[in-house]
């Protein structure tokens, strides 16, 4: 791996050598010459340097070897450099999705009032970020049926494994088993391990039947011991989870948290998680506000009012100010690491905020029909392209027998990874998830491609 | 004609959208709600009866969200010199950067046919480790706390993989509170490590910390008053030789830009607050991003997967197949061979790091030395126009000064009154009713002029005036303890009352 003075001298020059350098300060620190010759006169320093109070030993005095660039040519820079990527469609999904963003969304929550601010910590001149963060929780609140959801987390993922670490809070046993499935988003289920790896807690898998959980499996290895009972709806199979009521009943029986995984289009209208006997929702929340973004999302958390005190993230509560107004605030913040440190609930500070703002602007801009007809067009798109890939000789979908959202999975009598690549090759990128197996997503952003995918299929798949 | 001294004539009013007696401006779900039957192809036992949201019109939305947009304040409103947070100049455009359609593929899209984000991620590497002086980077963790967990994790793995179980993490007890929680996270017990009289380190009670059960000691430099380690070499020197690991906090990095680099000094392991010192917006709250550098030894810690360049002659001789034209290779991500594993779901907040990388590209070498000089320049700068106490000193980034016999709360919320943000308050406890200040190198000689007038002004205010603050701000004075104690954290629970 090469440090950061070796090779790379040589190829920062054939990479940069088309680009017209300019620039010698920071465009960004707008110092007159003048005011800087009467602020270090101020200071009494003849210049900058003098300031610096660096030991000799320690001090840098090379280059980083970085050229400075202008405007245009950083974004000429970027241009080509992202040119590289090849232009497919997408049909991928497991975990990340692609919902068209309205351009209401860019241009509001670019509003450099909101993108610019900081966390609320002076709520007085920050109720307007405050207001939308309290509308966000009050949707998820709606679409899980549970009575808290924070700010947000990082990402799914990460909510997940926060999830865990709440377990080990509110549990009533001494338990340590967390129950997720076998099959898992890897991000999902490596991230967790991180997050439960200073804990007293193992995470152990349950076995899938036909793309959802095998309740039978699962409820012969639940026991007392069992503090957390992970399942997903949609499964990363894209299946709809359909005993998810019995997974809470089973979870319960065990007094174990039954945590849920989703996300905001699909609980528009799935059975609502608190009536499935959910304590926890986790899952990306981005599916609103963000296009596909190489896998930036915000980590969904809602839960149980009952946690109230052990919830980790930012809370925003209604307040009330001098003038008798309702206002809002950040609240409960003595959970939080700024002020309980090391027995904080966690140690995030820096969330998703501004994706909160954006997924909030997108699920008011959809409105509660927009989301209904969004999510039905999940389940109908899945099942359309299912039946037309079906109808390709040498594959089968789906291959399971469920209700899918957006993505199933097909079966390919060719080696799936060939007929990956053969696909790629045509222009279109899909999941191989098995030997003969293939994952196909589908949404409104790329269903004006799918004649032409099925077309290359029938020519790829014999 | 403003008088830079007098701040009463560059006040300014923050927006009050003012309803009525009982509320500023309404929530979504006071202008309309409507409960819509959900009716789908599933079988009813699958679905829920309805779904109850505020609908309205994109008008009615624009004019919501524009309203409450004047509601907040950003670095785009006016000074934000807080404390420990850089709240710096965010150029507009990286965000035009950042959204290219190139750029948006999924995560998941194979390796050959994303070679253009898998470049820029290997670029921004390089740049990240060259700026800290670190062999390799990582760009995954999602913000500095995620940084700093992944940072320690590489500890724990690389002392795992000696047999070592080590117990404990030092923490200076004047440190960031996340890195106390992320020790914990990892399952370390924390040693607090109390300061010297300067809040630098006191080199006797670290020999007392220090053991064979330290895992590492996180530590940020310049401190949280501004003030260089100048043990540093000392300081590395004894954690190394209890087999200790050094980890270097980001947090000050926009102190050091081009005149120091904590690679240089004997830390082993950093994370990078791109938010704080790369210019990319805070956002309110995140998305921010904290990659993590390290030493050599360190890589094969790393978080997978991590991306390399495989060079044009290891490309022809694996693949028989000839480069594309134009480039110099290509990229591949691989996973480190003792990889802690993964601390977000994909490749983390990547669209903030296309503006890391921007900003980085816009203002190379000189522009980023320049932005350090003139942080450093401005702190000093404005230390020395107050009138409230500032000890220690010169500074770097940042000082801490005094609010005195005022309560700093009461003060900082005087100061919204004269249209600035006012610094970082009550932290650290080192100095009396702290006000933490960091004008960072956005601020010109005027701003800053005005800044300290804020600041004197508020210096000469009377308790009451202090107390009933802020008189200009989108809201009055809030009462955040009976917030807390009755929590009301959703419309349905304001509905409840």
């Amino acid at each position: 791996m090469p440090g950061p003075g070796g090779s790379l001298g040589v190829h920062r020059k054939a990479w940069y050598a088309q680009v017209p350098m300019t620039a010698n300060g920071s465009p960004y620190a707008p110092h007159a010459d003048a005011d800087r010759e009467a602020m270090l006169s101020a200071v009494g320093a003849d210049d900058e340097e003098a300031l610096f109070d660096i030991p000799d030993d320690v001090r840098f005095d090379g280059e980083f070897g970085i050229e400075a660039r202008g405007e245009r040519a950083v974004r000429s820079l970027v241009d080509r450099t992202l040119s590289a990527n090849d232009d497919l469609v997408e049909l991928l999904g497991r975990g990340h999705y692609d919902h068209y963003v309205p351009s209401m969304v860019d241009h509001l929550s670019d509003r450099s009032e909101f993108l610019t601010s900081y966390t609320q910590y002076q709520p007085e001149v920050a109720q307007g970020f405050l207001q939308a963060l309290f509308e966000y929780q009050s949707m998820l609140v709606e679409l899980t049926g549970l009575g808290v959801a924070n700010c947000s987390m990082y990402d799914a993922a990460t909510a997940l494994g926060e999830a865990a670490t709440l377990a080990t809070r509110v549990r009533s046993t001494s338990g340590s088993r967390v129950l997720v499935p076998e099959r898992l988003q890897e991000g999902r289920r490596r991230v967790l391990d991180n997050y439960v790896s200073g804990h007293d807690l193992a995470v152990e898998t349950y076995p899938m039947d036909d793309g959802t959980a095998d309740v039978e499996a699962l409820a012969s290895l639940a026991d007392e011991e069992t503090v957390l009972v992970y399942a997903e709806t949609p499964t990363v199979r894209g299946a709809i989870e359909e005993r998810a009521d019995e997974i809470g009943t089973l979870a319960d029986d065990h007094d174990a948290m039954f945590v849920l995984g989703s996300d905001p289009v699909a609980l528009s209208v799935l059975e609502e998680p608190a009536s499935l006997g959910a304590d926890v929702v986790v899952g990306d929340a981005a599916t609103l506000g963000v296009p596909t973004a190489y896998g930036m999302g915000i980590g969904l958390f809602a839960c149980r009012e009952g946690y109230l005190r052990q919830v980790p993230g930012r809370l925003v509560g209604a307040a009330e100010d001098d003038t008798g107004r309702r206002a809002y605030t950040l609240t409960l913040q003595t959970r939080e690491q700024h002020i309980r440190r090391e027995r904080a609930t966690s140690n995030i500070c820096t969330n998703q905020a501004w994706v909160a703002l954006r997924t909030a602007m997108h699920a008011a801009w959809l409105g509660p029909d927009g989301l209904v007809e969004l999510a039905g067009d999940c389940v109908e798109r899945a099942r359309e392209l299912a039946a037309r890939v079906d109808d390709v000789d040498g594959v089968r979908a789906p291959v399971h027998d469920r209700h899918h959202f957006r993505e199933f999975v097909a079966r390919t009598d060719r080696p799936a990874p060939a007929v990956a690549d053969d696909l790629e090759a045509a222009g279109y990128a899909v999941h191989v998830v098995g030997d003969h197996e293939i994952q196909l997503c589908t949404t409104e952003t790329n269903e004006d491609a799918l004649d032409g995918f099925v077309a290359a299929l029938r020519e790829i798949a014999r | 004609m403003t008088d830079d001294t007098d701040p009463e004539t560059f006040a300014y009013d923050q927006a009050r959208w003012t309803d009525d007696d009982e509320r500023y401006e309404p929530l979504l779900s006071e202008k309309n709600t409507e409960a819509v039957e959900v009716e789908t192809s599933l079988p009813d036992e699958l679905t829920r009866d309805e779904l109850e949201l505020p609908s309205l019109s994109e008008p009615e939305l624009a004019r919501h969200y524009t309203r409450l947009s004047e509601m907040n304040y950003g670095v785009d409103s006016g000074p934000f010199p807080l404390g420990s947070c850089t709240m710096k100049y965010n150029p507009k455009f990286t965000e035009d950067v950042a959204v290219h359609p190139e750029g948006l593929v999924h995560p998941d899209r194979s390796a050959d046919t994303v070679q253009g984000t898998l470049r820029l991620q290997y670029e921004l590497q390089n740049y990240l480790g060259r700026i800290g002086g670190m062999d390799a980077v990582t760009l995954q963790p999602p913000a500095g706390a995620a940084g700093e967990l992944t940072g320690i994790l590489v500890a724990r793995e690389y002392h795992r993989a000696d047999d070592d179980d080590r117990s404990e993490v030092i923490v200076p007890e004047s440190a960031h509170g996340t890195n106390f929680a992320s020790a914990a996270m990892a399952g370390y017990d924390v040693v607090t490590l109390p300061g010297g009289e300067d809040g630098r380190v006191d080199l006797e009670a670290l020999e007392a910390a220090l053991s064979e059960e330290t895992a590492a000691l996180m530590l940020t430099n310049p401190n949280t008053l501004g003030l260089f380690e100048r043990d540093i070499v000392e300081i590395a020197e004894m954690v190394h030789d209890v087999g200790g690991l050094l980890y270097y906090d980001g947090a000050n990095l926009n102190a050091l830009l081009g005149r120091a680099r904590p690679g240089d000094m004997g830390f082993d392991i950093m994370h990078y607050n791109v938010h704080k010192t790369f210019a990319t917006p805070h956002g309110g709250g995140g998305p921010g991003a904290g990659p993590v550098g390290v030493t050599a030894e360190l890589a094969e810690f790393l978080p997978d997967p991590h991306v390399r360049r495989v060079s044009r002659s290891d490309t022809d001789r694996s693949s028989g197949q000839s480069p594309r034209e134009g480039s110099d290779g290509t990229y591949e991500r691989y996973t480190p061979d003792n990889s802690i594993g993964k601390l977000h779901g994909y490749a983390g907040n990547w669209l903030v790091l296309v503006k890391t990388f921007a900003y980085i590209a816009r203002l190379g070498d000189e522009g980023l030395a320049d932005a350090s000089a003139k942080a450093v320049l401005n702190a000093n700068y404005l230390a020395e126009q107050l009138e409230y106490e500032v000890p220690f000193g010169p500074f770097h980034h940042e000082f801490v000064a005094s609010a005195g016999e005022q309560d700093a709360a009461d003060a900082a919320k005087r100061m919204l009154d004269y249209g600035v943000h006012p610094p970082t308050t009550k932290w650290p406890e080192i100095v009396e009713e702290a006000l933490m200040t960091e004008p960072t190198e956005a601020e010109t000689k005027r701003s800053l002029d005005q800044l300290a007038a804020a600041f004197n002004a508020v210096r000469g205010d009377n308790g009451e005036t202090l107390e009933t603050a802020p008189e200009r701000a989108a809201a009055g004075r809030i009462d955040q303890v009976a917030a807390a104690r009755d929590p009301e954290l959703s419309w349905q629970a304001l509905d409840e009352k």
